[in-house]
């Protein structure tokens, strides 16, 4: 390698031509096949001319709903980049044996399980999170939209620009060997002292700032701009898990944003928090992490609860059974989380009390927990049961979620974690709890609010290919790591020495082509349902005979949600509404006021990105010049008053007389 | 509230009729990041709780602190608190003129602040205790500069609300952005006076 000038050091900081991986073919193909799809992506947007459209309609859009989407369409572009990660971990488990050494050495292995952990959990399930509580929490309150609809479009970008700075770091540079959560001592310069950490923490500190903005967005959402009538406890209960889970981002995502800070003094000032010399204390960083990791898991998971909740209500035709107690166990889910996180390590040796403590207020968990598997029980118990999609995931989450709880309260076991932590059982157990509760209820979520976003049902043989593939295949994948597990074998090996783990490895490696077909398939029902859209449109706005008001709108819903703000005066308002023989009303419209677009979210979330990858590099100039026009483009943003409209009394009319006309169809 | 369009239940007791307005929820919003923030804080002064002790041979907080300057900085913090809610006052008086006075003297404070602070550490390093001499070090030096950074910041939003305020006068907007900053810089006194105590007053103490 030559010597670099002080001027191109300058100018271009640790960034040179030998940081692009030219010599590894695996990335060099990769790169092809992204520029190949971009390409054309690229192209075939220019041809149809689309730019404006999706410019005007969609990137500077401050509509929740479209919001949502764009976050959903981010979620699955990064499954598939995530499932490929976890695809080429599978195969590698399942060859490297007999002194053969696999087809990825160790330093571009231990760089796959951490994008893939690090992929999966903050930009493939935070989106759907994120997403879903777009598309359906304004609605289900009788909102016209978030209280503030531009930082819900900032959100969205800061949040895709962090994945976009992951992404990049396949092409230039690499990523962190450190697995997802960048422990120290590994993680600090002595022992990382390339790039991939540094893109670790820009990324989740960029996509940090967004989801912490959606949190407090949605807090002020839901305790304000509920419709009048819907007391907190008439709240739909999807939006009651959203309003912990929310609770929870605000509450444990500076912690993260505080840890990482302090990891990039450390590896930028020279500070001395986490290294082994000088005073520091590695210990602090794992507490501090799992301080923000534990809750983080419930943000997570309980939407999901709250998604399950609707689809098992709905699709049993009856209400929900124990709403209270349902919104009890939410909420003290949510406190417990904050009492936990200590489980994650009890190998840290702080002694018998404390790890009791941790290890008795994990296993309490499961009450409030079991508490809403058997009021899911209860309320399909003599339902007329109709097993559409939605019904068919929440059935088999139901099932997968409940051993993946029980082998979590294993874990929660201090001397059995003695021996399990760190093995492939744990990796088992969250892939039993997340893939089982995120997963699944991603999917029932995305197939029951479908129609209700794009306006056409999705197409059900599909989907239940995707469905049974997905389920099997989970098992095949994850059930051999408990037995691995249980045998000793420890997590993020790159090969092995006793060929009599090799079968299992191999089981494994096929439930990951099972899910690969499962994931094919889900591909496939995108493309059939936009393909068949007509056949499968719904013109009634309440395809799955719903029982909250997001079903009361037509679908898609108009821009302004509800021409009317609706009156609640019970729990499942739409079922209440119906029952009461609601009438639409046809006339009396009058205008409303509408937020208008802004592409500021878009600049600003540039600029931060640029500002990521100049500080990744070293690049100070970049870095300095990106973040005064960051905090120049916020101010400027200030000085804008121009930032509302009203929707005339007549469109509203027309729109509404659309729907009259179409539900006359029906 | 709109006049023209005042809300009313429909007789038929599903809808309401006019424009619903919802409250504005900025200042909940605002609070919540507060909370936010404070918990950025709460992991720094965890992190110097833990690491207070580590001084890697280096100095202790004893050899360090100049308590006197300190008094001074503290005086000058909580003395822009004091002005900012006179300006609050006046700006429900309604008085632009004042507010903007009001607002002068407290970013002066600030600035007072700022500046003494930047002494404080120009001399630590000066003297070989820059935050990479020692654990205890690093936690003293990102715990009291994220709060000057945060003040920094506070002035910086005190000019833009200045111009903005000459600009369009006291509207219903300019109040509630006004009020926004006045909860951020109470806040960072709050947190000063944390800082004062712990860091301060107990290190002397030690």
């Amino acid at each position: 390698m030559q010597e670099k000038s002080d001027l191109m050091r300058f100018i271009f900081g640790r960034l040179s031509l030998e940081s692009i991986p030219y010599h590894e073919p695996i990335l060099v193909w990769t790169f092809v096949a992204v520029a190949l799809i971009g390409g054309a992506l690229f192209a075939a947007i220019t041809y149809y001319r689309k730019w404006g459209y999706l410019w005007t309609e969609w990137f500077t859009s401050i509509d929740h709903k479209k919001i949502g989407i764009m976050y959903m369409v981010l979620g699955i572009v990064m499954l598939l980049r995530g499932f490929s990660d976890a695809v080429m971990m599978r195969i590698q488990q399942a060859i490297a044996f007999n002194g053969d050494m696999g087809y990825l050495p160790p330093h571009h292995y231990d760089q796959i399980f951490t994008a893939h952990g690090v992929i999966m959990i903050f930009f493939v399930a935070m989106p759907f999170v994120v997403g879903l509580m777009n598309v359906a929490v304004p609605l289900q309150i009788g909102a016209r939209d978030v209280a503030f609809p531009f930082l819900n479009n900032f959100s969205f970008w800061m949040t895709t620009v962090g994945a976009v700075l992951v992404m990049l770091s396949l092409f230039i540079g690499e990523f962190a060997r450190t697995g997802w959560l960048a422990y120290p001592p590994v993680s600090e310069l002595i022992l990382s002292p390339d790039v991939g950490v540094d893109y670790y923490i820009w990324s989740l500190q960029i996509a940090g700032v967004g989801t912490l903005l959606s949190g407090v967005n949605f807090l002020v959402t839901i305790v304000k701009m509920r419709a009048p009538g819907m007391t907190l406890m008439k709240m739909p209960v999807f939006t009651w898990t959203a309003l912990c889970t929310n609770v929870l981002i605000v509450a444990a995502f500076p912690v993260l944003t505080g840890v990482l800070a302090l990891l990039s003094l450390d590896r930028y000032v020279g500070t001395h928090f986490f290294t082994n010399d000088m005073g520091g204390n590695a210990m602090m960083y794992v507490n501090l992490i799992w301080i923000w990791g534990h809750p983080e898991v419930y943000i997570l998971i309980l939407p999901m609860f709250g998604v399950f909740s609707e689809v098992v209500a709905t699709f049993s035709g009856k209400r929900l059974f124990g709403y209270t107690s349902m919104v009890y166990a939410t909420v003290v889910i949510t406190i417990l989380s904050y009492i936990v996180w200590l489980h994650h390590f009890f190998t840290m040796g702080s002694g018998a009390s404390v790890n009791s403590f941790f290890g008795i207020t994990t296993m309490i968990i499961s009450i409030p927990t079991g508490v809403k598997m058997f009021n899911w029980l209860f309320t399909m118990y003599r339902g007329r049961i109709r097993f559409e999609l939605p019904m068919m995931w929440a059935v088999a989450f139901m099932v997968t979620f409940t051993v993946g709880g029980m082998t979590g309260v294993m874990l929660a076991i201090p001397p059995a974690d003695f021996s399990l932590h760190n093995s492939l059982f744990l990796i088992a157990h969250f892939h039993n709890v997340i893939i089982g509760g995120v997963v699944f209820g991603a999917f029932a979520a995305i197939s029951y609010w479908f129609p209700k976003s794009m306006g056409f049902k999705l197409d059900p043989f599909w989907g239940k290919c995707s469905f049974w593939f997905w389920v099997i295949g989970y098992w095949f994948a994850f059930t051999p790591l408990y037995v691995l597990g249980l045998m000793g074998v420890t997590r993020r090996l790159n090969h092995f020495d006793d060929p009599s783990l090799q079968i299992w490895f191999q089981i494994a490696a096929f439930g990951a082509f099972l899910i690969f077909l499962g994931i094919m398939c889900f591909l496939v029902q995108i493309y059939v349902s936009f393909r068949d859209r007509e056949r499968l449109r719904d013109t009634t706005g309440d395809p799955w005979d719903g029982r909250t008001l997001e079903w009361s709108t037509a679908s898609p819903s108009p821009v302004y949600n509800f021409a009317f703000t609706p009156y609640i005066s019970e729990i499942d308002a739409w079922t209440d509404m119906k029952r009461r023989g609601y009438q639409r009303p046809d006339s009396g419209f009058v205008p409303i006021h509408m937020p208008k677009n802004t592409a500021t979210g878009f600049v600003l979330a540039a600029l931060a990105g640029v500002c990521g990858f100049a500080l990744i590099w070293h690049i100070w100039w970049l870095a300095a010049l990106s973040f005064v026009g960051l905090i120049g483009s916020a101010i400027f943003h200030t000085f804008n008053y121009d930032r509302d409209y009203y929707i005339p009394a007549d469109e509203v009319e027309k729109t509404e007389a659309e729907r009259t006309r179409l539900l006359a169809q029906a | 509230m709109s006049t023209h369009h005042a809300p009313t239940l429909d007789p038929s007791g599903f809808y309401v009729t006019g424009e619903h307005h919802t409250e504005n929820g900025t200042l909940l919003g605002f609070w919540l990041y507060l909370m936010s923030d404070c918990l950025i804080f709460a992991v720094l002064f965890a992190t110097y709780g833990v690491l207070n002790g580590s001084y890697a041979g280096g100095p202790d907080q004893k050899m360090l602190f100049d308590l006197p300057l300190i008094a001074v900085n503290t005086a000058a913090l909580l003395l822009s608190s004091i002005t900012y809610g006179f300006a609050m006052l006046e700006a429900h008086r309604g008085r632009k003129g004042a507010v903007i006075a009001w607002l002068v003297i407290t970013a002066l404070f600030g600035a007072t602040f700022v500046g003494i602070e930047l002494t404080e550490f120009h001399h630590m390093i000066g003297e070989g205790a820059g935050p990479w001499r020692s654990a205890f070090l690093s936690s003293f030096f990102a715990l009291v500069a994220t709060h000057g950074l945060h003040v920094s910041f506070g002035i910086l939003w005190m000019i833009v609300l200045m111009v903005q305020t000459s600009k369009s006068g006291l509207t219903e907007q300019m109040t509630r952005r006004l009020s926004c900053l006045s909860l951020f810089w109470h806040f960072l006194d709050i947190i000063w006076i944390g800082v004062f105590t712990f860091v301060y007053l107990m290190g002397v103490l030690k």
